[in-house]
């Protein structure tokens, strides 16, 4: 018997693309999709890298492709809006060899903007779409897609979800077969194809191709009626239901005794089996997240069909919340008895109902956090006697800046001078929060620098600024300061450089350095950038160093025209920031617990159970296990309370 | 062959998700199919994490129903509270003994619960509730880090079907060598705390 391993779904992806024999990967890091490239760079037969953004990856996966290489480009759901130019001309064209672009939804928006349902794009760009259900389908679909690629001279979209990405489920590993070594490794490197028609999009070889690419969907869609991953499994006939994806999962957990008609191919739909379905079942439901992609593609069948009148559009699915909605839509019988003892409404536990929506309510937990649902959300609990006497309130644990941030001490400043903040896409974000709350917009990555040049040119009574990281700078920042620079606005855009992609879990990017399969390369410099874009005022400063940051700050803000303030200090977590970790400490005789230092939102400092005689206050505390020594709290402290780093030396010799 | 579900929970930086890789494996080792679903939460260190791992003959959802969680492992006290609608009556929970407050517990804005209002709360579910010390045996073992493998040994009790070494290879096999002592100490230590 082959050997069994449990892989997450981005392991899968990444041992499917090794076993199809895919030579170039492209992506740019994006949660739930990042851990796909991580992987496929371990394996050295695939040459991999981060690109600055996704439609450059898709643009190098389709160049790949065009060189007659089996290509793989992959994203997050919001990345193929930036690659989406790329994405329509690839299916425009075709290509000579394989290329799928795996891309990573997010329903419920675990760590996203907004929600979106990417087989949109799919039928939109006239492309397949493929749907695992689990790691082992994402393993082989990798495959399955490559070969309808080059097949159908198309590129193949490979739609994954959060929780197909982020779980693990048994899979059985092949080899890098059936590609011939020669293929993998050629001799000499292949002729490039000419073909102008083809390949040169103008408009009259596009008006041509058009035709040739509605007549792959027609193609694709007699293909769809045989495909092995589209499968019946017919069981009691009162209902029948459409499935794809993780969704599949979910009912089949819920209704095991009802008829599957299962999608591994939902775009294009294979109608003759929808029509074969429903005539042998006395109810036809779809299960899916998001759109009623499935359903609606029923629906133009002229077949009655419901989807999004049983089951929500909004969030993700769960096995609690099919079985929510099957229940009130009378597929299922009510349960009984209730499960908890006492339940809600003997206010053992109760959640205010803007914590605890229609979904499934360990989500509601999550969504307790100001970052999902509003600062002020904690559940209270009620414990114990019977009425519930004993109230406790479950206290928030939101995502935060790390202690040792670098960006705390950047936005202490901007708070300190009032500023108007165009944030973006990074761990920075987390600067929106209680107690700093120093964002005040943001959008999509990149977007700050448009958005502060729109703000300077309308006019605005406050100073602003706009504030950006390091990756997402070279992601989509670099053309929106240069148009700064062009159109000539007193924008200010701090670039917050802590040396890594962070949010992502610390992947390489052009500044760093390093590339993703850990080859030293050429480290852009911010400020030599700027200059050449034709940015004049260029401070570094560290933001460590709050009197550095307010006078460059000031500096750009008090003169006209453009301005970049490069933030340079690296993410408190890298390996090199952890070997300069200390503690500090509070001398507590001259502390009075006005508590300015619990104004940087810094985990480290708690309030302790001394009090001030004269105010009555808690005097601040350093939890010595989390304070790295950045010293930000100690600039903010007034009464010189919080000992620097050379104080503690000091302390610690005598 | 029933269906085992097991809910993680603990706080980022904790080890919550290499334990649940542990008990993930353990299942495959012992035969069953095995789902495991996980939460990568948005901030690198302190926000809630968890995990959901399924065993049994043929697992379909990686996520738990609502109310069908058969074991409850947290790492942190606080975070024991944070999924009890997951639970029933008769669930079997364990509690580790850390305490990790949230921002707004620091600040003063919030209150920690006592572990008596933490057993209340609970006791409000199920009455199979096990506080496990897990970081007073994690130290004894040698290394406080090891808090989690404490847990996973008390749970490991429940669990009769799977012998003690099935857990203690998958455990070697995914900790650093150095550490592979110490972590089979702790995992002895915590299936002792509460042999049955």
């Amino acid at each position: 018997m082959t050997k069994k391993e449990l892989l997450s779904g981005n392991e899968a992806v990444a041992r499917g693309a090794y076993e199809a024999g895919v030579r170039v990967a492209a992506a740019y890091p994006g949660t739930p999709s990042t851990e796909i490239l991580e992987n496929l760079a371990t394996y050295s037969a695939i040459y991999s890298e981060w690109a600055p953004n996704e439609k450059v990856a898709l643009d190098v996966a389709v160049g790949a492709a065009y060189a007659g290489s089996r290509a793989m480009a992959v994203m997050k759901h919001v990345g193929l809006n930036v690659a989406a130019d790329a994405f329509f001309y690839a299916s425009m064209t075709g290509m000579e060899a394989g290329l799928v672009l795996v891309c990573a939804d997010d329903p419920n928006m675990y760590s996203s903007q907004n929600e979106q349902d990417n087989r949109n794009y799919a039928k939109f760009a006239r492309v397949p779409c493929l749907e695992p259900s689990d790691s082992q389908e994402a393993k082989d679909m990798v495959g399955v897609a490559l070969d309808m690629s080059e097949r159908f001279d198309s590129p193949v979209m490979l739609r994954v979800t959060t929780r197909i990405s982020h779980s693990d489920t048994l899979v059985e590993l092949g080899e890098r077969a059936g590609v011939p070594p020669e293929a993998l490794e050629p001799a000499k490197p292949p002729e490039y194809r000419i073909d102008r028609a083809k390949y040169v999009m103008v408009p009259g070889n596009a008006r041509r191709r058009h035709p040739v690419i509605e007549e792959r969907i027609a193609k694709l869609k007699a293909l769809a009626e045989t495909f092995p991953l589209n499968q019946v499994e017919m069981g009691d006939t009162s209902l029948g239901i459409v499935a794809a994806g993780v969704a599949y999962q979910y009912a089949r957990e819920v209704f095991p005794e009802a008829s599957f008609l299962k999608l591994g191919m939902t775009y294009p739909l294979s109608e003759q089996m929808v029509r074969d379905f429903v005539a042998q079942v006395d109810r036809l439901i779809v299960v899916e997240e998001l759109d009623p992609f499935i359903e609606n593609e029923i629906k133009l069948m002229g077949i009655e069909v419901e989807g999004k009148s049983i089951f929500p559009i909004c969030g993700e699915l769960d096995p609690t919340v099919v079985r929510r909605c099957a229940v009130e839509a009378g597929l299922l019988p009510p349960p009984s008895p209730p499960r908890l003892r006492g339940g809600s409404e003997a206010g053992l536990l109760s959640f205010p109902p803007h914590t605890a929506p229609s979904s499934s309510s360990s989500r509601a937990a999550l969504l307790s956090s100001p970052l999902h649902a509003g600062p002020s959300s904690s559940p209270p609990l009620a414990g114990g006697t019977e009425g519930g006497q004993q109230q406790v309130k479950l206290p928030a644990r939101p995502p935060l800046l790390c202690p040792g941030c670098p960006h705390r001490g950047l936005f202490t400043v901007t708070n300190k001078l009032k500023l108007v903040v165009n944030g973006d896409i990074g761990c920075y974000t987390l600067g929106f929060l209680p107690p700093l709350s120093a964002l005040h917009s943001c959008g999509c990555m990149g977007a700050s620098i448009g958005v502060a040049h729109g703000v300077s040119k309308a006019g605005i009574a406050q100073k602003h600024v706009a504030v950006i990281g390091d990756s997402t700078f070279f992601h989509t920042g670099m053309p929106a300061l240069l148009n700064v620079a062009y159109n000539q606005s007193d924008t200010v855009v701090i670039i917050a450089d802590n040396r890594t992609t962070a949010m992502t879990g610390h992947q390489q990017h052009p500044g760093t350095g390093m590339t993703l399969m850990g080859e030293p390369t050429y480290a852009v410099e911010f400020e030599d950038l700027a200059k050449a874009m034709g940015i004049q005022r260029v401070h570094t400063v560290d933001p460590y160093d709050l009197q550095a940051v307010e006078a460059a700050l000031r500096d750009c803000l008090d003169n006209p025209g453009p301005a970049v303030v490069v933030s340079r200090r690296e993410c408190a977590l890298l390996p090199t920031a952890r070997k300069r970790w200390m503690t500090l400490a509070v001398n507590a005789d001259r502390c009075n617990g006005c508590g300015l230092c619990f104004q940087v939102g810094c985990p480290a400092i708690v309030k302790s159970d001394v009090f001030d005689e004269k105010t009555g206050r808690a005097k601040a505390r350093i939890d010595p296990l989390l304070c790295t020594g950045c010293e930000v709290c100690a600039q903010v402290c007034a009464r010189k309370a919080i000992l620097f780093r050379e104080e503690m030396k000091e302390v610690e010799a005598t | 062959m029933k269906t085992i579900n097991f809910f993680l929970t603990g706080v980022g930086g904790q080890g919550t998700l290499l334990a649940s890789n542990v008990l993930a494996q353990v299942g495959v080792r012992a035969g069953f199919d095995v789902k495991k679903a996980e939460l990568h939460g948005m901030a690198q260190r302190g926000g809630s994490v968890s995990s959901q791992i399924r065993w049994g003959e043929e697992i379909h959802s990686p996520l738990i129903t609502e109310g069908e969680v058969d074991y409850l492992a947290a790492f942190e006290k606080l975070e024991a509270l944070r999924y009890l609608e997951m639970l029933r009556p008769g669930s079997t929970v364990l509690v580790g003994e850390m305490a990790i407050p949230p921002l707004s517990v620091s600040s003063g804005d919030d209150v920690y619960p006592d572990d008596e209002q933490v057993q209340r709360v609970i006791g409000a579910v199920t009455d199979d509730v096990h506080f496990v010390p897990s970081l007073r045996l994690a130290e004894r073992a040698g290394n406080v880090r090891a808090h989690n493998v404490v847990v996973l040994g008390a749970l490991s009790n429940f669990i009769e079907q799977v012998p003690a070494e099935t857990w203690l290879e998958v455990i070697a096999g995914w900790v650093p060598k150095r550490y592979i002592d110490v972590n089979k100490q702790a995992f002895q230590m915590g299936r002792d705390s509460l042999a049955r």
